[in-house]
């Protein structure tokens, strides 16, 4: 792996190169299905490379300091171990970075599923007021545009001249690049879809009894005969953050309908407002079955990213867990959420279920991944 | 309400995706003659919250009620008011009444409340009514005439003279498929009640008729039944625009006789599977002693819910609101006269019924 470094144009790329070359079943590493590609996005090394190039470039900030590696840096597991991500000058959003690692098998991107797809996510980031802080798309293209060595990779792509460069093939090779940051081969793959049976600690495999039984982690975070997301690309209220709203809900829905309804924007919105970012998935649908209900997360190389849930409240893994077992509390006599997902509920586990558990999320962790992760040490505010 | 007020209530009331395919022709006025004004209200049922011990209930129908409340708080338009369907309690103990109307407590609004089965059979509805008052009456809103009925009351003899004990006569009342059950009625006395009041109401008045049980023959063996249904009918007869909205089913259910339009309510608590038969023929169906089938067996709210319903110049819209699942919305079709699914589908993308014997 660190060997071939010279050869790739960054690490994660070699990830999904290593991976394939040693246990590529259909071209994915073991334990992940093919990368979906759509057919209007091909692949190539040029438009990949472009990406990645696009992916790291904090010129796209109005501090001139924020990128997307900002937030998604390979050596935090395509985090950035804060509890919510810092924009440029310090400014404070209202969510934890997700990892991207794997992203590109999500069938909604965002904590929330704003974005169907990569190709619109990276639109958002550079033009909000609390990431990026461009005033807009045009002026991300203008630094393009008379960037000469961008306008020849542009060319070499698109087969453009800089007037014509647009935002979509901007969006298309960041996400082409997104769609190489792919992870599998994990102990749990070796040991569930590799006939390898020592590839798990005993803790560990009685830990995925307790995520497959009592723990009921496997309804969301799903594990299939051949491959495991460890998501099931939908949206749960779980408990996380509610309490900054409560008894407030019904103040705050309506008052962000009524923004949306004159124009707001739902991206710079959940981002800088605290309390409508708890709304979650309702800011997007309006339906009221999902209010403070967010996308089950991927559990693979989790214990690379803390801290976890979208605001960063849990700082680590056994934090998470105690959280799940007190249904979704962090203290088992605080309250429950009205909106609670009926899925969620105290699991009374004992003690040595818990470190099981752990366990069993430490061997989620990709070998290539966690070899480019300097620290998990969780970045104070 | 305007249309786009309309359309604003479609949204935020939950049915996003079905409102973005939804026919909307079917819920704009569908009578020239304007007799009524157009309003909203919720409508909450069968919670079936149970007593465990002392302060202990049972965690999922607890939640259920509590979910329903904070929902339905957040409607916006907000409705004009709120109607609980019946069966608060699965016993019928005052622990679980007052335990339901403290959750209830919760909505923001006036509510009314229909009898069920759960909240009657213990004590004879007493506690019911020293909480909440009588069992059927009647009020008129916007130009509707409201009428709420205790409709599963049932024999007398049944009622008084078969049973040793209270909590038995309840636990009678409460099986599916109980050769020793009684099919629910409402009665001479109160039909009489119905009578009178009908003749004070112009016929062109638009009447919602409330009851716990369909009044409207379903399904014998489990109570999806009013004994009497066609002597009700008989007295709706003669208004123009009638309505039916009922709990007791647990599930969805519309349908339309002559002139009277039925819907039923989802219960927050549990679902039911839909009767084996909706005919009075035999039937060779094994009795249901397993537990359903559930779509989703992880989330305890999955086919569960409530609804919210518009009534536009006497046509009522159920939209329900499921958890966890796609909203449904039954509206008034003026084309087939009837209650309609806005979304049903083709035969070929439905999941067939599996079966445990």
């Amino acid at each position: 792996m660190m060997t071939s470094l010279g050869t790739c144009r960054t690490i994660a790329l070699c990830i999904l190169i290593t991976a394939a070359g040693i246990r590529a079943v259909n071209g994915a590493p073991l334990g992940l299905p093919p990368v979906p590609i759509p057919a209007d996005n091909p692949q190539s090394q040029a438009k990949i490379a472009l990406g990645d190039r696009l992916f790291h470039e904090a010129r796209f900030s109005s501090d001139g300091k924020v990128s997307c590696s900002t937030c998604h840096a390979e050596d935090k597991g395509f985090t950035d171990h804060r509890r919510v991500s810092r924009g440029h000058d310090g400014l404070l959003g209202t969510r934890n970075a997700p990892t991207v690692i794997n992203s590109a098998y999500m069938q909604t991107l965002f904590w929330d599923g704003r974005e169907p797809d990569l190709e619109g996510q990276s639109r958002q980031p550079p033009v909000n007021p609390v990431e990026g802080g461009l005033p807009n798309l045009e002026a991300l293209l203008e630094i393009i545009r008379n960037d000469p060595s961008y306008v020849k990779a542009f060319r070499e792509v698109y087969g453009v001249e800089a007037p014509d460069i647009t935002i979509d093939q901007y969006a298309d090779a960041i996400a082409s690049f997104e769609r190489t940051i792919i992870a599998g081969d994990s102990p749990f793959d070796r040991y569930e879809y590799g006939g390898d049976k020592s590839a798990m600690s005993e803790a560990a495999i009685r830990g995925l009894e307790v995520f497959r039984g009592q723990g009921r982690c496997v309804s969301c975070h799903v594990i299939e005969q051949t491959q495991a997301l460890f998501t099931d690309n939908r949206f749960h209220n779980i408990g996380v953050g509610f309490k900054n709203i409560q008894g407030r809900e019904e103040e705050i829905a309506g008052e962000f309908v009524k923004a949306k309804n004159a124009g707001a924007d739902v991206d710079k919105t959940v981002l800088s407002d605290p309390d409508a970012s708890e709304l979650g998935r309702f800011a997007v649908s309006e339906d009221i079955n999902t209010v403070g209900a967010f996308k089950t997360a991927t559990l693979r190389n989790i214990e690379l990213t803390a801290p976890y849930m979208h605001d960063g409240s849990q700082k680590t893994l056994e934090d998470m867990v105690n959280f799940y077992n007190n249904g979704g509390r962090v203290n088992a006599d605080d309250p429950f959420s009205p909106f609670l997902s009926g899925g969620i509920r105290p699991l009374n586990l004992s003690e040595q279920q818990k470190s099981d558990l752990v366990e069993f999320l430490k061997a989620l962790t990709s070998p290539g991944i966690a070899r480019q992760v300097t620290s998990t040490r969780i970045v104070t505010q | 309400m305007s249309t786009m007020n309309r359309r604003r209530f479609l949204r935020t009331g939950g049915a996003l995706l079905a409102a973005s395919s939804l026919p909307f022709s079917l819920v704009k006025i569908a009578f020239g003659k304007a007799a009524s004004e157009d309003f909203t209200f919720a409508y909450v049922s069968d919670s079936h919250i149970t007593q465990i011990k002392g302060k202990e209930f049972v965690r999922n129908w607890d939640r259920g009620l509590i979910r329903a409340v904070a929902e339905t708080n957040l409607l916006d338009p907000r409705p004009d008011f709120i109607f609980y369907g019946g069966d608060i309690a699965q016993l019928g103990k005052p622990e679980e009444i007052d335990h339901g109307l403290e959750i209830l407590a919760g909505l923001r609004g006036d509510v009314h409340y229909v009898m069920g089965e759960h909240d009657y059979y213990l004590d004879l509805g007493e506690h019911w009514r020293k909480r909440l008052g009588p069992d059927h009456y009647s009020f008129d809103h916007k130009g509707v005439h409201f009428v709420v009925l205790n409709s599963i009351l049932t024999y007398d003899d049944w009622t008084y003279n078969k049973w040793d004990t209270p909590m038995r006569r309840m636990k009678e009342m409460a099986r599916l498929d109980n050769p020793q059950g009684s099919p629910f009625m409402v009665g001479d006395k109160q039909r009489e009640w119905l009578r009178q009041d009908l003749a004070a109401v112009s016929k062109d008045t638009p009447i919602v008729v409330m009851s716990h049980s369909p009044l409207q023959k379903i399904y014998k063996g489990w109570n999806f039944w009013t004994e009497d249904a066609e002597q009700v009918q008989a007295l709706l007869k003669p208004f123009a625009k009638v309505t039916v909205l009922y709990g007791h089913v647990h599930q969805i259910q519309y349908n339309q006789i002559g002139n009277i339009s039925f819907n039923s309510a989802m219960a927050t608590a549990w679902p039911w599977p839909y009767p084996a038969s909706f005919t009075q023929e035999s039937s060779h169906m094994p009795k249901l002693t397993v537990a359903m089938n559930r779509a989703d067996p992880f989330f305890d709210r999955d086919a569960t819910g409530w609804q919210f319903i518009n009534l536009q110049t006497g046509d009522v819209d159920v939209h329900y609101a499921l958890p966890d699942n796609r909203d449904r919305i039954v509206a008034f079709n003026e084309e087939k006269g009837e209650p309609v699914d806005t979304y049903y589908q083709p035969e070929s993308a439905r999941i067939p019924p599996q079966r445990h014997f």
